[in-house]
Parts: C-alpha cells; structure tokens; sequence
C-alpha cells in the first residue's frame, strides 16, 4: 500500500466504520448527542476526503491505480486479496455514496429524535455506508462480495429495525432471502470466473476474456453454454436480487417498512443502484454476451413499464416512491442492456440525488403527519409545509424528466440510447421505457396532488399541530434539491459525449455496440437540448402525465371512480401487484415448509428413525424374546435338540 | 530421541488429572472450588496452546511434538502423540471450546457441579488425545472413552427424554466404532504395527480398500453425521445440557471428518476416489434435504442441531470432491481450496453453533420450564439486547455472510465444487437460502416482534461470565472471518501432503481435460 491515494481511499472508507463501532458500542454511555456529533462528523470528513479523490481521479485525470491491504486467505495459486482499486468509476460511486449519506445523516438528528434506539440506528447507517464503500472501491469479485452482503445486511437489520413491528420484521426478513436467491447466482458467477480466469482481480480477469472466449462449459451433457454468457447470466441474476428486477423486485415495497431516512438512503440512491454499478463494472464480460444483455433489455424493460404502473394505484406516500424507484431501476438496467453504461450510472447518479430527495421529502411529510403515510389522510398540505411542497416539486419534475431538471437528460439518453441498440428485445424494452415516460409523471404527481393539493382529509386531531420540520431535515433537502435542478444540465456533456467520458476506460463497449458514439453525432449541448425537448415525443408524454395526473386526482377526482369501474379488472391487477406476492407466497414460502415438513416427518421420524432405527431395536428385542422360549430349563428339550443336531449333521456330512 | 517436554501428554493428561481433583472436593457443598478448579485448569489448558502454536513449524509436513513410548509389547503398541497442520488446529480448537463449555456451565449448572466438570474435563481431555494419537489402538481408546463422559452428561443432566437419547447415541456411535476397529485390525495383520502412519500407502487391492472403506465410514459418518446416520444427533442435542450440545456440535462432529482426513483418505485413496461421486451425493443431501428440514423444526436446539448435519455437509463435501477437480482441472493446485474449505468449515461451525447452543441453554435457563420451544420466547430483544445482538452475530455467521467464520469454508467449498460440476455447486449454493430461511426465520420468532411470554419480559440480560464468554467467540467469528490467512498458514503444508497421500497415483495425469474445454 504505498501509494498515498489508496491510502487516502482506505482511510475514506473506514471513517464510516470507526463512527459505527463507536455509536454501536459505545453510544449509550456517550449518549445522543455524542453519538450524531461523530458520526456525522466522521462521514463528513470521508466526504471532504472523497473531494479530493474526485479531483485527482476526475479532473486531474489520474489513471486508474491498485492497491493491497491484506492477504485475505491463499488456496493452491490462488490469492485472495482485500485491495482497492480507484478509478474514474469507483470514485463517482464514492462521491454519490458519501454525499447521500451526509446528507441522510444529518436528517436522520431530526428524523429520529424521539427514538429510543437513536444510537443504534446511527450505527447501521454508518455501518451501511461503510460496506457500501467497500462495495464501489473493490478491485476483486470477492471484496465486491463483502460489500455485496454488507450492504444487504443493513438494510435488513434497518428494515427491520423497529423490531416491535410485525410488518417490519417480515419486511426485513423477505428482503433478505430474496436477495440471498440472487446472491446464489452471484456467488456462482464468481465460482465460474475463478475457475476460468484462475483470478479474481477485476483487471486480471477482463484482460483474458480473449482466451476465454471461445471455451464453454457443459450444464448438461451435450448442452454446451458458452462460459462468459454463463457467468454474466450469474452475475445478473445477483443484480436482480439487489436492484429489484422482474421477478425478484417483490422485496423492495417491503422494505419501505424502515424509517425514512434509510429509504432514501439504502433503498433508492445507493443499495439498490449495487447492481446496476456492478453490471457497469463488469462491461468488458457482458460485452461479450449479446443474448444476456438481450436479457437484461427486457428484464429492464418489464421493470420499468409494469412496475411503475403498479405505483398508480398506491396509497402509501412511500411505496409509491418505492415502486418508482423500481421503475427506474428498470430504466438503467435497460441502459445496460443497450450497452449505454454510460448512460446507466448518469441515471443512476441523478436519480439518486433526486429521489433521495423524494424520500426525505416524503419523510418530511411523513413527521409533520405523525407518522401517518396513507394519501388518502393527507391533502392541501402545501400551505404548511411550503419547504418539503418545493423540494418535493423539484424532486417530482426531475423524476418526471421535465427538462432542464436533472431526470431529463439522463433518461432522455436512455431512451434515445435503447432506441440506436440492434439487440433482440431492444425495441420491446424502447416502447417500455418510452410509456414509462408517461407513466413515471402520472403516478409521481398523483402523489404530490393527493399529498400537497386538494381537499384536505386530515383527521380532526392532527389538524392544528401541522407544522414545517426543523432545519435539520431541511438542510439535506436543500442540499440534495440543488444537485437535482442542476446535475444533469451540468454532466450530460462529460459523462456521455465527451472523449474521453468522465467514466473514461472504467466501463469498455465494443464499438458495434456503441450507441452512445451515435448519439454524440448529432448531440448539440444541453441547453439546446433542454430547448428542444419540444421536438421530442417523451417530453409530450411526460406533459401529458402531469395533465392526466391533474385532471383526474385534482380537478375531477370523480373520474378516477369511473375509470376504476371500466377497468375493474386492470384496476385488480395493479393492486394484486401482478400477483407476484401471492405466487411467491403459494409456491415458495409454503411449498419450502411443505416440503420440509415432509422430508422431516415422513423420511427422518417415521421412516429413518421409526423403522430403521427403532425398528431394528425393536427386531432385536422380538428375536430376544422369541430365543427366549428355548431356554426351558427341562434337560430332555435340550437332549432332544441335542440329538436333532447331531442328526441333521450327520445327514449333511453323508449327502455334502 | 533426545528428551523434550511432552507437551502433548500434559494437554491431553492435565484436564484428565485435574477432573480427578475436581472430583475429590465431592458433593455440592464444595460447589464453588470445584468451579474454581475447573475454569483454572482449563485456562492453563488454553494457555498450553500458546507454546503449542508458536512451536509448530508450519513449513513441515512431518508429525510435531512427537512423544512415543511401548505400551503392550506384545501387540507392538505405541503411546504415540505427534500433530501435524489439521490437528494442532483441532487442539486448540478443542481447549477453547472447553474453557467456554466450562465458563458457561459455571453459571448455569446448580446439580452435581463437581461430578459435571470432571465429565467435561475428562472428555476434554480425550477429544484432544484423539487428535494427537498416532497409534491406532491409542486412537481407539480415546475415541471409545470419551463417549462415556458424554453419555453420563446427557444421561444424567440432560432433560425430560434424556435416556432414550443418551442410548441412542451410544448405540449409535458405538456400532460404528466397532467396525472402525474390526478394520484397524485387519490393518494390524497386514502391517504387524498400529502405528497409522504405516498404513498409508499400503498396497491394497480396490476390494479390501472398499471394505475398509466402508467400515470406516460408517464410524466416521456416524460422527459427521451424514444422512442417514444423522437421527441421533437432533435427540441427543436436544436432551443433552447446553455444555453438552457445545462440546458435541463444536468437537464431536469434527472427529468424523477428521477420521476421513486421517484413515479413509490416505488408507484407501483408490477407494475414496472410486466412491467419492457416492459421498459427494450424500453431502449434498445433507445441505438440502437436511436444511429442509431444519426450516420446519419448531425445537431450537433441534433446529441447531439439523443446520449443524448440513454445515457439516460442507466439509465432507470439501474432503471427496479432490478427486473430480483434479480429474478436471488437472493439477493439485486446485484441490487445496476443497480440503481448506473443508477444515475450515470446522473450526466455524464450532464459533457458529457452539455460541448458539450456549445462547439456547442460557435463554431456557432463565424460563422456568426451560422450554426450548420457539413458541415460547418472542420479543428477547427487549429484554435482552446484548445477548441478541451477540446471537445476531452468531446467526450470521450460521448463515455464512462474509466477514464471518462461517463464510470462509461455505465460500472455499461452492468455488471448489463449481470445479467438480456446475450442478453440485448450484446444490450447495441453495444453503445460501435455505441457511438463511431457517436461521433468521428462528431469529425473529425467538428474539423479534412484541413479547409474548410475559415471563420473557423480566429476562435479565447476560452477566459478566456470559459476557466474556461471548465476546471470545465473537473475537473467534471475526478473526476466522476477516483473516483466515493464519489458518491456512498452518494447513497448507499439511493439506499438500494429505493430498499427494491421498491421490492414486497417476490420477491427475492420466485425465483428459475433456470437460471444461
């Protein structure tokens, strides 16, 4: 570790640490004040650290370094190394990381004032920001992998973390296990790149893809499988776990049972975007493996069009958001799919920043309502809480894609971007994400009409006691609204068009692949890209959702009932959630105990142990009693038994 | 041989001599020296692993520390101790195990305190003269002996159906054994010595290799345990006192794999590799179907006890799939990580499961019915949040999450078995779920959600002994986890030369690499 960068980007990622282990161990003897006074000071340090880095590796253009730590364990040739590796990309990530974080670390002193576990949960969000650091600064698959599980740990120790709640512990224990299924994939992934690369080392790795290229592997025999195609199929099946695709999305709605704050923290700027940056990070596999990147277009697709129509018909301020984090997530993995990496981690950097800023608005609401997240309570809450109603706006139209807010040139790339790919499943996955631009504003102002506008439905008791939060909730709100208005406008040219791109050589298209190159061509700058999005059809679309969502929730809340009984049966659909839960309730959670319960109680106990083991003492104790008859104690049955057995010897003997 | 300090002898004897003392103070009016006593003697017992560790030379494969002297001339048998890379590691593994059991008991055993000491100091003292015996009747000895303190402990401080299951695990463990035995003296009358290391490499045919094969796997997996020989294991941990379920599920199941390590891989490689498709089959069944089993269980310390039969899969499954990956990959070199995969998966299962056994014995303690039953509990973690975030550490590390023990040999053995066929490792890789499911699944019915027993409610949180005790398995957790390196150090040497044992000859020659083209 001589390299005083890596230096630097090691003691940026354990600031965080040292805050958990003092808040998790020390913070009741501390107490309260102590506890957010180092915590907080301690990420914010990491963050003013982290702008150097971005300076360095970004603006000075830096080229990429390494680092070892420690050697982790060693088996054969193989070493496994705990090292970093900083480049272009990792040190985006670390900035989006640290940035989100202060900001939710310093909500979370007003968020979570009354809290009897205050400490505890300052310890889990600097925990989380730890292991999510781990995750982007990882030079090999098996640190990834550390981050990878770090992460999902916290989130569903903060799920979970008002442990009274049953909701909340079924939350936390589903996000889990779903994420455990696509951690089977991953894990394999990574068995296949060791046993084909005999490395871990992302570097190590991608320059051999040439040699393994050509290999495969037999799943079943005669059925060959191209080995890169096999381990990008792996690998995206654990990103699907983390960044909640189609089919296993079905935990991040759950995992809303968490306080706010970590919402926006784990399950919508950060956490849940792991997959996307890892997918990004192993571009020079999946490069390789046109079908997967099919795949993932039409995963990315399902996601972003179906799952965002789920959220029309939420009630719960947070699940709508959640279910748009979904969506858009659907939206970068598309990105992926139409190898615009590019274009992913720029959607994946705004839509952080502003629906991070959603989630804490929400949160703002949330507090001033006492806990209340149902819409229907709420309404014309505008008046009282002019701050949380602007920032929530600014997040709304930057989701939306209303130009020149940030949401606007990243998905507009996209969607430009999946429209250049040639890949099968692009034009599917294009009309999907070209919908979704009508749906993403219908459902988001749905929420901020039914939230901020109209009648008010409060309840008679919490009328008086409405109020704007204090600073502390609203500095990060502030702070993360900025970023929303301006990123995009600010970074479309350097993250997409510019040569080299601000990512630079972290992610590799091959150049048939290359839409982004397409677009550059006829990219004309962003304002002027922010003039023009009149031409465009998205925007038309995106304006047509604001005007739908305005007439049917503000100005005529009577056709909603209307439409709601011409499509009773769309209607039951969308509040069944496509019936993923249902399915998955049936079929795996009870089929799992079914099946358990009969391996246990027909094989083990009644077969293994009733007639094996019990049978055989039972046989030896029937064999003991039958022998026991023999032993009559008259001397002529045993003369006569005698006598048989000399005869029958003698018989033998003649005729053997 | 020039004299040097038998430090073998003194780990082995001291728990032994000292289980007499502690018997001498006698009935329980001398409770609390008979306590002193015992946790002294298992500190120094400990602190003799220091020299141990230090002295032992990791870049020879050669049996350490050796101690030999005749015992019956007439059968040519040995006193004979030696410890190579996997056995020191099982000795130390074994007195840290033993000061937590005995820590442990101080607090919660009431009854008979001294005469439940000396069984625990004696079969300390026994699991450590198994790992050090290198004469096959030495050997024997102590690996009969010890089942007899561990039948007293359940027969005598066990719960309500203790005797069925004390007899069941005798019975069970001591059917194997014999046939364990009827094959050392076969080997005897080929050789004319008991000393192990003899054995290895004879030139026996395919055919007597399979019996012998055979008679020790069923002493061997009856230990493991592997599916079907694993019914006792669920009644015996559940009937047995906490200190016992720790010293059973930490030690005890090690000896099985290490019998594979020591006699069946070396003895008969040619009938290891001829059956390993056989064993890997039945590791496999284990992780699955076990871990199936384990989610429905409705017993803690059963449901410890079935995810204790699928971790222990991982490890025999590390031991037979040498063969397939070097037929394979061809080269030694990646069969390394397998048989690591598989010791190491040991020493974490013992931190894993040892503390949660603890932790269930301290939790039914404290209700008066000492139900074990997860219906009973709900809510812990009001009562009792240090103890469940210590559990909480420990249940991770049950469900193999990176950075804990538990991760490092689950992790070792799915990359090794994805070398022997894509489908094993996708089977070993479902313990990913299924160890999640029953594990946490457990952890928030026991310690989550509102109190439902209202007698849970006034659970006091773990004392100082509890404390200390939980903290060094939690050192030992993190350790293994985010530095196992140590560990490997000690077993490379070994591991190679287990392997070059262990491999028929010619094996990784004559393979084409035809499969992974």
């Amino acid at each position: 570790m001589d390299q005083p960068l890596i230096l630097l980007a090691t003691i940026i990622m354990l600031l965080p640490l040292l805050g958990a282990i003092t808040a998790g161990l020390f913070g009741h003897r501390i107490g309260r004040n102590a506890t957010h006074c180092i915590t907080v000071s301690l990420v914010a340090m990491a963050f003013v650290l982290s702008m150097y880095l971005v300076k360095v590796m970004l603006l000075d253009a830096h080229p990429a370094i390494e680092g070892t730590l420690y050697t982790w364990a060693t088996a054969g040739s193989v070493q496994f190394d705990v090292a970093l590796l900083l480049d272009r990309l990792s040190t985006v990530m670390l900035f989006v990381v640290l940035f989100i974080s202060l900001a939710v670390h310093i909500y979370t002193i007003g968020y979570m004032a009354d809290d009897p576990g205050y400490q505890r949960f300052f310890s889990y969000v600097s925990l989380f920001t730890f292991a999510m650091l781990v995750l982007v600064l990882a030079n090999n698959f098996l640190l990834l992998f550390f981050g990878w599980e770090g992460v999902g740990l916290v989130s569903y120790l903060l799920i979970g973390f008002w442990f009274n709640k049953e909701s909340a512990n079924q939350g936390s224990l589903k996000a889990f296990l779903v994420n455990r299924v696509g951690d089977i994939g991953f894990l394999l992934a990574i068995a296949a790149v060791l046993m084909f690369f005999g490395t871990l080392n992302y570097h190590a790795v991608f320059t051999q893809v040439p040699q393994v290229v050509s290999r495969s592997l037999a799943l079943f025999p005669n059925y060959d499988v191209p080995v890169i195609a096999l381990i990008c199929f792996l690998l995206f099946i654990g990103a699907m776990g983390k960044s909640a695709q189609v089919p296993l999305h079905v935990w991040l709605p759950e995992s809303m049972e968490g306080p706010t704050p970590i919402s926006a923290l784990i399950h919508a700027a950060t956490m849940v975007t792991a997959g996307i940056y890892m997918v990004a990070r192993m571009s020079p596999l999946f490069e390789y493996a046109p079908a997967v990147l099919s795949m993932i277009l039409v995963i990315g697709g399902t996601t972003a069009f179906f799952l965002g129509l789920v959220a029309l018909v939420q009630f719960d301020i947070k699940r709508v958001i959640a279910y748009s984090t979904i969506s858009q997530l659907g939206y970068m993995a598309v990105a992926l799919g139409a190898s615009a990496y590019d274009a992913a981690i720029f959607h994946l950097m705004t839509h952080a920043f502003f629906k991070a800023l959603l989630f804490l608005s929400a949160g703002s609401v949330i507090i001033a309502m006492h806990h209340e997240q149902d819409m229907r309570k709420m309404g014309g809450l505008a008046v009282h809480l002019p701050v949380t109603y602007l920032t929530f706006v600014i997040g709304g139209l930057a989701l939306s894609a209303i130009p020149p807010f940030s949401g606007f040139f990243s998905k507009d790339a996209i969607i430009d971007a999946v429209h250049l790919s040639t890949l099968p499943g692009a034009h599917y996955a294009y009309y999907c994400v070209l919908f979704g631009a009508f749906i993403t504003p219908l459902y988001t102002f749905r929420a901020l009409f039914l939230t901020f506008h109209t009648r008010s439905r409060v309840e008679a008791k919490l009328r008086g006691h409405i109020h704007e939060s204090p600073w502390v909730i609203l500095i990060p709100l502030v702070a993360l609204a900025i970023p929303s208005v301006f990123m995009g406008q600010m970074l479309i040219g350097p993250m997409l068009f510019a040569q080299p791109s601000l990512l630079g050589d972290s992610v590799f298209v091959l150049p048939e692949h290359n839409v982004l190159a397409q677009m550059a061509r006829s990219y004309v700058g962003a304002s002027k890209m922010a003039l023009d999005a009149g031409m465009h059809l998205t925007f038309w679309f995106a304006m047509a959702g604001i005007v739908m969502a305005w007439m049917f929730i503000a100005a005529h809340p009577q056709w909603t009932e209307v439409l709601k009984r011409r499509f009773h049966w769309v209607y039951a659909l969308l509040v069944r959630k496509f019936g993923f839960d249902d399915f998955n309730h049936t079929v795996f959670v009870k089929g799992t105990v079914e099946l358990g319960d009969v391996c246990y109680e027909v094989s083990d106990v009644k077969l293994i142990d009733g007639v094996c083991v019990n049978g055989s003492g039972q046989a030896i104790g029937w064999l003991a009693r039958t022998v026991r008859y023999v032993q009559t104690g008259y001397l002529y049955h045993y003369a006569l038994s005698m006598v048989i057995g000399v005869l029958v010897f003698l018989l033998w003997f003649i005729w053997g | 041989m020039a004299w040097q300090f038998p430090l073998l002898s003194l780990l082995i004897w001291l728990p032994i001599v000292g289980a007499v003392c502690v018997l001498l103070t006698g009935s329980d009016k001398h409770a609390g020296t008979a306590r002193g006593i015992a946790i002294l003697v298992a500190i120094a017992n400990l602190l003799l692993c220091i020299p141990l560790y230090l002295g032992f030379d990791v870049t020879s494969y050669a049996m350490q520390f050796q101690e030999e002297h005749l015992w019956i001339r007439a059968y040519q048998t040995h006193y004979a101790l030696g410890v190579d890379g996997i056995s020191v590691l099982m000795v130390i593994l074994t007195n840290f195990t033993g000061l937590l059991v005995v820590l442990a008991s101080s607090q919660t055993i009431k009854l008979r305190v001294a005469q439940y000491m000396a069984a625990f100091l004696t079969m300390q003292g026994m699991i450590v003269g198994v790992f050090c015996a290198m004469d096959a009747v030495l050997f024997y000895v102590f690996w009969e002996g010890m089942l007899i303190p561990m039948y007293l402990s359940i027969g005598m401080w066990g719960s309500a159906n203790r005797s069925y299951a004390s007899i069941k695990f005798f019975l069970f463990t001591f059917f194997g054994s014999i046939l364990m035995l009827i094959a050392l003296l076969y080997l005897y009358n080929q050789t004319g010595t008991f000393r192990i290391q003899e054995y290895y490499g004879l030139p026996l045919s395919l055919h007597v290799q399979k019996y012998l094969f055979f008679a020790f796997l069923l002493a061997f997996a009856v230990k493991v345990p592997m599916w079907p020989l694993h019914t006792w294991l669920p009644d015996a941990h559940t009937e047995a006192p906490a200190g016992g379920s720790v010293i059973l599920a930490a030690l005890m199941l090690k000896l099985g794999v290490y019998g594979f390590l020591r006699f069946s891989m070396p003895i008969t490689p040619l009938a290891c590799m001829r059956l390993a498709d056989f064993m890997i089959g039945m590791s496999l069944i284990a992780i699955v179907y076990v871990g199936l089993i384990a989610i429905v269980q409705k017993d803690m310390k059963k449901l410890i006890a079935y995810s204790s039969v699928a971790h222990m899969g991982f490890s025999t499954l590390g031991c037979f799939m040498v063969y397939d990956i070097i037929r394979r990959m061809g080269s030694f070199q990646d069969a390394y990580m397998s048989l690591e995969g598989a010791v190491i998966q040991m020493i974490a299962h013992a931190f894993g499961s040892g503390a949660m056994f603890l932790g269930i014995g301290l939790m039914a303690d404290r209700l008066a019915n000492h139900s074990r039953l997860i219906k009973s509990y709900g809510g812990v973690a009001h009562s009792m949040p240090v103890f469940a975030a210590f559990f909480m550490l420990f249940a991770l590390s049950n469900v193999g999450l990176p950075g804990t023990a538990g991760f490092v040999g689950e992790f070792m053995v799915i990359m090794s078995a994805f070398q022997t066929h894509f489908w094993v490792a996708t089977m070993a890789a479902l313990t990913l779920v299924l160890g999640a499911s029953y594990t946490l699944w457990m952890y928030k019915r026991v310690f989550l959600g509102p109190v439902t027993n209202a007698a849970v409610a006034t659970f006091k949180d773990i004392n100082v002994i509890e404390r200390i005790n939980y903290i060094l398995l939690a050192a030992g957790v993190f350790f293994v986890g985010l530095y196992p390196l140590p560990i490997i150090n000690v077993l490379r040497v070994t591991i190679g030369h287990l392997l070059l044992q262990s491999i028929p000859t010619g094996l990784a020659m004559n393979v084409p690499m035809g499969w992974a083209a």
